[in-house]
């Protein structure tokens, strides 16, 4: 185990020192990209300088909030479809073709009926992570062991503590599987919406950076959302592995 | 003295569906248990007798017939003061030992103070005290059968009702288990319903044993088995042991046979 992880970081060791020597050798030139060292130095000083702190900020929690939203809404859809078979059955075909559609197609209407507001970008993000939080969880519903819901009938439970207290978290390592689906969906839709309806946030600020050849801006900001993305994605997988850990290979 | 549970003419038929014709799976039964028996039921698979205990249990209507429970007739609800445990694994695996067990009891008014109280003598009784913290997953599959034990014994069940809840246990552990069994059933004085398809099990811990047919499953005999209240797996080594068992299977055979499909072959001449 330790020396795979050893492994991976010298992949990701090399792969960095490639790009350094590339750029200062010239294959690379300075205006398409800094050396990696320069990128570190200036993610450090544009954190220090504080003036990208309103930008992270404004994306940090438009992510926050599209995706509280989309679990919220997810998981009692899915609770409510999975007591709904003839509507769930409607809307399975929708739910299969959902992610053939591509969300953003559709900005030019948001502009028009939402503005260039922070509204429109989280709920482009919400609406990504929706669907997965709902499949994932109807998923986990219909895998749990119709003991269990014997056993909730024979306790009296009613229908709301048995979704709360029985098949909700008979479900949980599904839902956590949409969880982390609908992490990175709500970080593309808000990222990908600040590229073009917005006038803050990360995105922006890229795009922003990218239009007047500011790479001391640009490659900071990229490296800055590749960080923060990796270390939730970290977190989550490292508490979904003690939970699975605690409930056994069942 | 009157009946705590009182079948009456009980009998379920599955409706038709596009595929199948309906399906007449048990009874007419009509059954009588005393209160703080042990009532063992045996015959051969697929006779129904899952069917009548989740009828007893309140868990499915009887499509003709009537249950009574304690002078009440049950009409597919669960009443209180019935507890199951069933074959398959009904641990909650996200939760440890004692939440497990104190799980029924979350809808309860009792005081904290008693509800741990009885949480802590459910576990003792299934000897699972030194658990309390553990999770499921750590444990085996008796020990998981007996966290559903004691998660039922919580509610101080009047009538528990036991679906083959060793099925899937080794002998050793399962001769063991009905010692335990028998155990909890003096210290609680509940009324035990147990559904086996081990002859040995149901005449080791039965007071009576009905036998059931092959479907649609009917009550063809009740033996009794005239065991004192005191009493343990070492009963195996009496003679009746051997005799009570040899009779349920001279009844069962026949059953049986039916539902492998084979013909009932003619009986050797009787000596």
């Amino acid at each position: 185990m330790k020396r795979l992880l050893a492994y991976r970081l010298a992949v990701i060791a090399g792969a960095i020192a490639l790009l350094e020597i590339f750029c200062l050798t010239g294959v690379i030139d300075k205006i398409t990209m800094q050396p990696p060292h320069l990128i570190a130095r200036d993610l450090y000083r544009l954190l220090a300088s504080g003036k990208m702190n309103g930008a992270i900020w404004k994306t940090l929690t438009n992510t926050l909030l599209a995706l509280v939203l989309a679990i919220g809404v997810g998981v009692v859809a899915a609770a409510l479809l999975h007591r709904l078979r003839a509507l769930r059955d409607t809307l399975d075909p929708l739910f299969a073709t959902y992610y053939a559609v591509p969300v953003f197609a559709f900005y030019p209407f948001f502009i028009v009926v939402f503005g260039l507001g922070d509204l429109p970008q989280i709920l482009i993000a919400f609406m990504l992570g929706v669907v997965a939080m709902i499949v994932n969880t109807l998923n986990g519903l219909d895998r749990v062991p119709p003991v269990l819901l014997k056993t909730g009938r024979i306790m009296r439970l009613t229908p709301i503590d048995t979704a709360l207290r029985l098949t909700l978290p008979a479900a949980g390592p599904y839902i956590l599987t949409g969880v982390k689906l609908a992490v990175a969906y709500a970080f593309i839709g808000i990222i990908g919406s600040e590229f073009i309806l917005s006038r803050g946030g990360i995105g922006y600020e890229i795009n922003f950076a990218y239009n007047n050849f500011d790479n001391a801006t640009m490659y900071p900001l990229i490296v800055l959302i590749l960080l923060a993305s990796i270390a939730i994605n970290t977190v989550l997988t490292r508490w979904e592995k003690t939970l699975l850990a605690r409930r056994g290979a069942r | 003295m009157k009946a705590q549970v009182a079948l009456s003419n009980v009998g379920k038929t599955f409706p038709a569906s596009p595929t199948t014709a309906p399906l007449h799976a048990l009874g007419p039964i009509d059954l009588e248990l005393r209160r703080g028996e042990f009532f063992a039921v045996v015959g051969p698979s697929g006779c129904g007798k899952s069917t009548l205990l989740e009828i007893i249990a309140g868990l499915t209507p009887p499509t003709q017939g009537s249950v009574e429970f304690e002078g009440r007739t049950i009409a597919g609800e669960a009443p209180d003061s019935i507890g199951v445990v069933f074959q398959e694994d009904a641990s909650l695996p996200w939760l440890d030992v004692t939440e497990n067990v104190a799980f029924g009891l979350r809808r309860s008014k009792l005081p904290k103070d008693e509800r741990d109280a009885r949480v802590r003598d459910a576990l003792r009784l299934v000897g699972l005290s030194d658990f309390a913290t553990s999770y499921p997953a750590q444990l085996s599959g008796g020990m998981r059968q007996r966290v559903c034990i004691a998660r039922t014994l919580v509610m101080q069940p009047r009538l528990i009702l036991l679906d083959e809840p060793f099925g899937a246990l080794d002998q050793q552990t399962r001769l063991l288990m009905g010692d335990e069994l028998l155990l909890m059933w003096r210290a609680t004085g509940a009324t035990v319903f147990l559904i086996t398809h081990a002859l040995d099990e149901a005449t080791m811990l039965a007071d009576r044993i009905g036998v059931m047919s092959a479907r649609p499953g009917r009550l063809i005999d009740v033996v009794e088995t005239n065991w004192p209240r005191e009493r343990d797996s070492r009963i195996v080594e009496r003679s009746e042991f051997g005799a009570i068992t040899a009779r349920l299977w001279k009844t069962l055979r026949e059953e049986s046979l039916k539902t492998i499909g084979r013909a009932v072959p003619k009986p050797a001449a009787d000596a």
